[in-house]
């Protein structure tokens, strides 16, 4: 069974670094990636980036951003090249397909956290030049990768859930951004909207958690919601339907 | 052992012939007759039917496919042929019926089936981004083969298609017959015991389909594997298949020997010359052993009896004042009955 996740993995990751048709057209695509969210950014906020508390939670949110459109190609790529029905064919079960490609998404985004995570420390304490080497403390060292590992989970189990039903490529992105954009919209509107009386519970509740608290309930709320599309992945899953879409 | 073979009831592919075990298909079609009939079954369906909503695309389709056999299944466009090859694959449930794929139940076992079995299906599925040899590399992932297995079966199947000096150019460059033996090198791959060729030439130009029909003729022989074969291109069933079956609208309308659905149909001449007219077509159709005649572009067209003769239809042709230039005599063309049957059925 593992086996068989790592072959399909395999291939779906030999097919993203082959965007473009060739594997450099591919590689410069993730370079351009790596340099904006591992430079870029870095260099802007300085300092901040390594010792806000602030920013563990911005790693939740970046391989949402990364693996929509690496994932929105899964199923409904395969559906479009006409590729899926030999695969269906073969002798692979359900499970190892639907999750070799979920593997792989989240493998995807998150390596490229981890990627720029690394980059982003280098970039900072170059930039910074002066006083002691700015190291990223434990909470952010551990939160950081871990909020990246079940946002990339998010991404990619909704990803393939959207994907599976999407009839093109294309419906599959637009569909996956449009709920990233309402992921990051609606608790920000929400919140506003609430009473004033509510807002103020909010933050006093935040306050009361700390950030400490805030890291574990965003990592419990992401990996409840990773495991609740993944069972919805594997509910969607139908080789009868998949052949006839 | 895998897990298919491990559980009660699993015949597997070791029960079934290979082809090298039966004389060649083409040095004798009584010894090949002979055979088919006495081998097992390696595709059996009772009653097989799949509807979609008000349609029926497969109606009742009783059917058996003896193993080491080449079997077309021949009919039109909407025929149900890709419908058919989906249900004994377990891609679809049947609506009613049922069929035994290697000894497996397509409902209840379709994993096993795709196990054991191949498939080139109507679109060639090959990944256009990667190569040729990566493509391969992965269906042979998929079937379990370590490293040196995989190099040395994909070198033995891209050498005598002529494709191994490509193997590393991107699918997407090729052309669509190369494309077509590569789907065929990879449902070939991991030696299946049965190969389901959903209408391979398809789409290809004479030149190309010629060669994809050589290549897949020495292939399959050389592999041994039973094939399941749909076309509704009636040179390739004849000259590749054993056995044949013609479906139309999901219904099976014949099925046999090629030579033995031929000799059911009438013997055709054809008699080219000048003076033709009604009259004398009136007079040949009203002759003993003709069972039809038509003036087409001068020239006329006879169905015959088996037991008919064609000197006495040219001598009263030629009494009756018609000047005969030539006479030519077939036996009835797959193609021939093919469309007969087409034209007889509602």
């Amino acid at each position: 069974m593992i086996g068989d996740v790592l072959t399909v993995a395999w291939k779906e990751w030999r097919e993203l670094l082959q965007v473009g048709g060739t594997v450099r057209g591919g590689r410069l695509s993730l370079a351009i990636l790596v340099a904006v969210f591992g430079v870029f950014l870095p260099l802007q906020s300085g300092a901040e980036w390594v010792q806000s508390p602030a920013t563990v939670f911005y790693w939740g949110w970046v391989p949402l951003m990364l693996v929509g459109s690496a994932v929105a190609d899964s199923f409904a790529g395969e559906r479009e090249r006409h590729t899926l029905e030999t695969l269906l064919a073969s002798r692979l079960p359900d499970s190892a397909i639907l999750l070799g490609k979920v593997a792989a998404a989240i493998s995807y985004g998150w390596g490229l956290v981890l990627v720029m995570l690394a980059l982003s420390l280098i970039t900072v304490n170059v930039a910074a030049r002066t006083g002691p080497w700015l190291l990223f403390p434990w909470r952010f060292a551990v939160g950081a990768p871990l909020l990246a590992l079940l946002g990339a989970g998010l991404a990619a189990t909704a990803g393939v859930l959207v994907s599976l039903r999407a009839p093109t490529v294309r419906q599959a992105a637009q569909t996956l951004n449009v709920g990233v954009l309402l992921l990051v919209f609606i608790p920000v509107l929400g919140m506003q909207a609430l009473p004033d009386a509510w807002q103020v519970q909010a933050g006093a509740w935040a306050l009361s958690v700390g950030a400490d608290g805030l890291l574990w309930a965003s990592a419990l709320l992401l990996a409840l919601l990773d495991m609740a599309l993944l069972a919805a992945g594997f509910a969607q899953f139908r080789r009868s339907r998949l052949v006839l879409d | 052992m895998s897990a298919a073979e491990s559980e009660p009831g699993a015949t597997g592919p070791a029960s079934y012939p290979r082809r090298g075990r039966v004389p060649s298909p083409v040095s004798s079609s009584l010894q090949v007759s002979w055979w088919v009939m006495s081998a097992p079954a390696i595709i059996r369906a009772e009653g097989l039917t799949r509807a979609f909503g008000e349609v029926r695309a497969i109606d009742g389709l009783d059917l058996e496919v003896q193993a080491g056999t080449v079997f077309g299944f021949l009919g039109p466009n909407g025929a149900g042929k890709t419908t058919t090859i989906r249900l004994l694959l377990g891609l679809l449930e049947p609506t009613s019926g049922r069929a035994d794929v290697l000894g497996f139940d397509t409902r209840a076992r379709g994993g096993a089936i795709r196990e054991q079995s191949g498939a080139l299906l109507e679109h060639h599925g090959l990944y256009e981004r990667l190569s040729a040899e990566e493509n391969l590399d992965f269906y042979a992932r998929v079937w379990r083969m370590d490293r040196a297995a995989r190099a040395a079966r994909i070198r033995a199947l891209l050498e005598p298609l002529g494709l191994w000096d490509r193997r590393r150019e991107p699918v997407s460059r090729w052309s669509r017959g190369m494309k077509q033996k590569l789907a065929v090198a990879r449902a070939l791959l991991h030696k299946p015991a049965l190969l389901f060729l959903d209408e391979p030439t398809a789409g290809l130009d004479p030149v190309a389909a010629a060669t994809l029909r050589d290549d897949l003729g020495t292939l399959v022989r050389r592999e041994g594997v039973t094939v399941f074969l749909t076309t509704h291109n009636l040179v390739e069933a004849e000259r590749l298949c054993e056995r044949v079956a013609v479906v139309k609208q999901g219904r099976l309308l014949a099925v046999g020997h090629p030579d033995e659905l031929k000799a059911r149909s009438a013997t055709r001449a054809e008699i080219t010359g000048r003076r033709f007219d009604d009259a004398m077509l009136s007079m040949l159709r009203n002759q003993e052993g003709v069972l039809r005649a038509d003036l087409h572009n001068g020239r006329i067209v006879l169905e015959l009896a088996e037991s008919a003769e064609t000197a006495p239809l040219v001598a009263l042709l030629v009494q009756l004042g018609g000047l005969v230039e030539e006479v030519r005599k077939d036996k009835a063309s797959l193609e021939d009955v093919f469309l007969t049957l087409m034209e007889e059925e509602p």
